[in-house]
């Protein structure tokens, strides 16, 4: 556009060319903006931790490991459901060096063949929890190693429980029991998150598997078990129809304001509870069927791959991570954020100097990787499952129908 | 506009007469008129051609997240097609697009024209409140959702509040939790954010008319519904189909509001082809059904742009008689 006013008196035929050669460079530039250097020395970064606190606690982790390695980080931060179009899009000449990514799509991400394995820079998986280790795996090989994992809990206001005269549930008899007590007037006994996204699947998982569901036969006796219980939980009122609605943020707004005695969520909810005056609140495992039994979460956090980018960034990639993976580094960012370290050791010592995370922890023993068993077929599974889900909460379909309707689905072409 | 250019620029030349370098006039003269053209051409081709193409070639190919790198993408002719039709969800999708979109554009119409008459008669304070009713216009998509979802929350919603308050319902309405509620419930947000945009253009109709015909049906004892029917009304039919035909293009593409709303659900419920297409692209990593749910919003968008051109032409024809 700029061309042809430079010119005075242009004639037709370079005025022609002019926007011709003009479109091309814009094209061109286009193409080329964003691809990655080839120096050594410094590398792009990309991430998701884009909320404040996770990002400032992210960008001191990041400044750190700058200081030990030597290599300059250029960070990159994007909202979460940007990242795996953006890490797509981004074709093979500009992918990041480093980038973090939600662990179930590390699947489809690693199959694309973008990414180099990290045992090629000499990460071993020994020390990890398996499940962690599991989720960073494609086709036999380790694409993605976390410096910390995360999973839910039940997060119950001490107050409430203690004006009700009950202790925290350990079983879902026990849970379904004091949900009921605790409903009354505008204050509902639980709440969780049943929206119509991963984030619904990631918080009926727990029940699901607690109970010995299989996500290769979502209609198991098991399972329809489980979507009873958890519908149930709706039907009698104990909690809010609106859980149809709510992400895991609005489930933490829902629990601050009061509005529910006990909530499933995350660890990384737990330095907003510090921050909300007069709230005391406790942590226990999620509650699992019978007493005895071990709860089974599915298991959440972040995986850092290194793209395939050219030997000298890559190199350079991994000394970057290597660092963020170290024992120190690892466990600070953990305090930070309030995920669990991924590294066993590493996790105990963190449990016992962090007592409210101590029940996260636990749990990452028994945590299990959403795509383990399924690889990349995990999208599929889960957004079936998130309608079954869906359906059977709002009476559309009793717990049966739904997940004998959503395995047909998984399992269609 | 190519033949604006070849009356301007056509006509001298034929009119200089017999000379000699005519010929050599001519092909540089086509080349002048190509080259105004270019800009034009390259820009549909850049932004509507490339991209119209691309979606439909992702549409005839089983196209996943490893087509991206690799650039595989096997051609399957038109198995996706195949996979949107036989969809359990496809009837469902489709239906609610309908209801969505006719019934936004009915309430946004109607309450836009209303607006607009009433708006056509001064009074103290018209320009402030016009302006006022501008403003869902002006608020971006996403902030207008996140403000309704929340108006709308069955326990804690302003909007439920007011109904108790007033008496109108005793127990709280699902707006978004239940199957039958959460569509009625998307469309009222979505006709909160149309208004301003029929009551801008119909105003503008509406100020158009002539002042001198009111008072002619007036003397011949029109009373104001009769002035409306007869001389508001038909006057303003070039502007209605406008007006309902960029409409009908602008809601059949709604995709943030819904999504911010109810992200498609409760079970579904509010699934539309928009929303269902950025399912099977996004969540699904199924560019191919997801392209082809894509392909059939265009073909119908591109049908009735179709149909209004039609109508706009016979219009135009009308007038020029």
């Amino acid at each position: 556009m700029a061309v042809p006013g430079q010119r005075r008196s242009p004639r037709p035929r370079t005025l022609g060319l002019g926007v011709t050669a003009a479109v091309a460079a814009l094209v061109l530039a286009a193409c080329g903006s964003g691809s990655s250097s080839s120096s050594g020395s410094s590398i792009t970064e990309l991430d998701y931790y884009s909320d404040q606190q996770g990002s400032a606690a992210w960008q001191q982790v990041l400044d750190g490991c700058q200081q030990q390695t030597g290599v300059t980080v250029k960070r990159q931060s994007l909202p979460t459901d940007q990242l795996l179009p953006r890490l797509l899009q981004a074709g093979p000449h500009s992918l990041p060096d480093l980038a973090f990514t939600d662990n179930p799509t590390l699947q489809q991400v690693a199959s694309t063949g973008a990414l180099t394995p990290l045992t090629d820079y000499g990460f071993s998986a020994a020390g990890y929890a398996q499940s962690i280790v599991q989720a960073g795996t494609y086709q036999g090989k380790i694409y993605g190693l976390a410096p910390g994992v995360n999973g839910l809990a039940l997060i119950y206001n001490k107050d409430l429980l203690t004006a009700a005269g009950i202790q925290p549930p350990t079983t879902w008899d026990e849970l379904k029991a004091d949900a009921t007590k605790l409903t009354r007037g505008s204050q509902y006994g639980l709440a969780f998150s049943a929206v119509a996204t991963e984030e619904g699947t990631w918080q009926f998982l727990p029940f699901f598997w607690s109970n010995g569901g299989d996500l290769s036969k979502l209609d198991s006796p098991q399972g329809v078990q489980a979507l009873q219980y958890v519908s149930d939980l709706v039907s009698d009122g104990s909690t809010s129809k609106s859980v149809l609605t709510w992400n895991q943020n609005d489930v933490a707004d829902q629990f601050v304001a009061g509005n529910a005695a006990m909530m499933i969520n995350g660890s990384w909810n737990l330095a907003r509870l510090d921050s909300t005056a007069n709230l005391h609140y406790g942590v226990v495992p999620i509650p699992v069927p019978q007493a005895g039994k071990q709860p089974v979460v599915a298991l959440g956090g972040e995986v850092g791959i290194i793209p395939a980018t050219g030997d000298a960034t890559q190199q350079a990639a991994a000394k970057v991570l290597s660092c963020i993976l170290s024992d120190k580094t690892m466990s600070s960012w953990d305090k930070g954020h309030a995920y669990v370290p991924s590294k066993t050791s590493v996790a105990t010592t963190f449990g016992q100097q962090n007592p409210e995370m101590q029940p996260f922890v636990s749990e990452v023993a028994t945590a299990r990787s959403r795509t383990a068993q399924l690889g990349d077929k995990y999208a599929k599974v889960s957004t079936a499952l998130g309608a079954a889900l869906q359906s059977a909460l709002t009476g559309q379909q009793s717990p049966q129908q739904a997940l004998t309707q959503a395995q047909q689905q998984a399992t269609g072409s | 506009m190519t033949v604006l250019t070849d009356g301007v620029v056509g006509a001298p030349v034929r009119s200089a007469g017999p000379r000699r370098p005519r010929p050599r006039h001519r092909g540089r003269d086509r080349l002048v008129r190509l080259a105004f053209l270019l800009p034009a051409v390259l820009y549909v081709l850049v932004f509507f051609g490339y991209p119209l193409v691309n979606n439909i070639s992702i549409s005839l190919r089983d196209y996943t997240t490893r087509s991206f790198f690799t650039g595989e993408a096997p051609f399957v002719g038109f198995a996706n097609y195949g996979t949107v039709f036989t969809d359990p969800l496809f009837g469902r999708a489709v239906l609610n697009t309908v209801l969505f979109t006719v019934g936004s554009i009915f309430f946004q119409f109607t309450i836009g024209l209303a607006l607009a008459v009433f708006f056509a008669g001064r009074f103290p304070g018209s320009t402030l409140l016009r302006s006022l009713l501008l403003l869902p216009w002006l608020l971006p998509l996403v902030v207008s959702g996140a403000v309704w979802r929340w108006m709308l929350d069955a326990d804690h919603g302003v909007i439920n509040a007011a109904l108790r308050a007033l008496h109108l319902t005793s127990d709280p309405t699902p707006w978004l939790t239940s199957t039958s509620w959460a569509l009625p419930a998307v469309i009222l947000a979505n006709v909160w954010i149309g208004i301003p945009f029929n009551l801008v253009i119909l105003h503008g109709g509406v100020q158009a008319i002539p002042g001198t015909l009111y008072e002619a049906a007036a003397l011949d004892g029109a009373g104001r519904w009769q002035r409306f029917r007869h001389v508001t009304w038909p006057l303003l039919r070039p502007v209605t189909s406008i007006v309902l035909m960029l409409g009908l293009v602008y809601t059949i593409k709604v995709f943030d509001v819904i999504m911010v709303i109810t992200g498609g659900g409760p079970a579904n419920a509010t699934q539309t082809l928009t929303t269902w297409s950025y399912q099977f692209s996004f969540r699904l990593y199924e560019f191919g059904p997801g392209a082809a749910v894509g392909n059939l919003l265009i073909v119908v968008a591109t049908v009735f742009g179709l149909v209004y051109l039609r109508s706009a032409r016979t219009t135009l024809a009308e007038e020029a008689r």
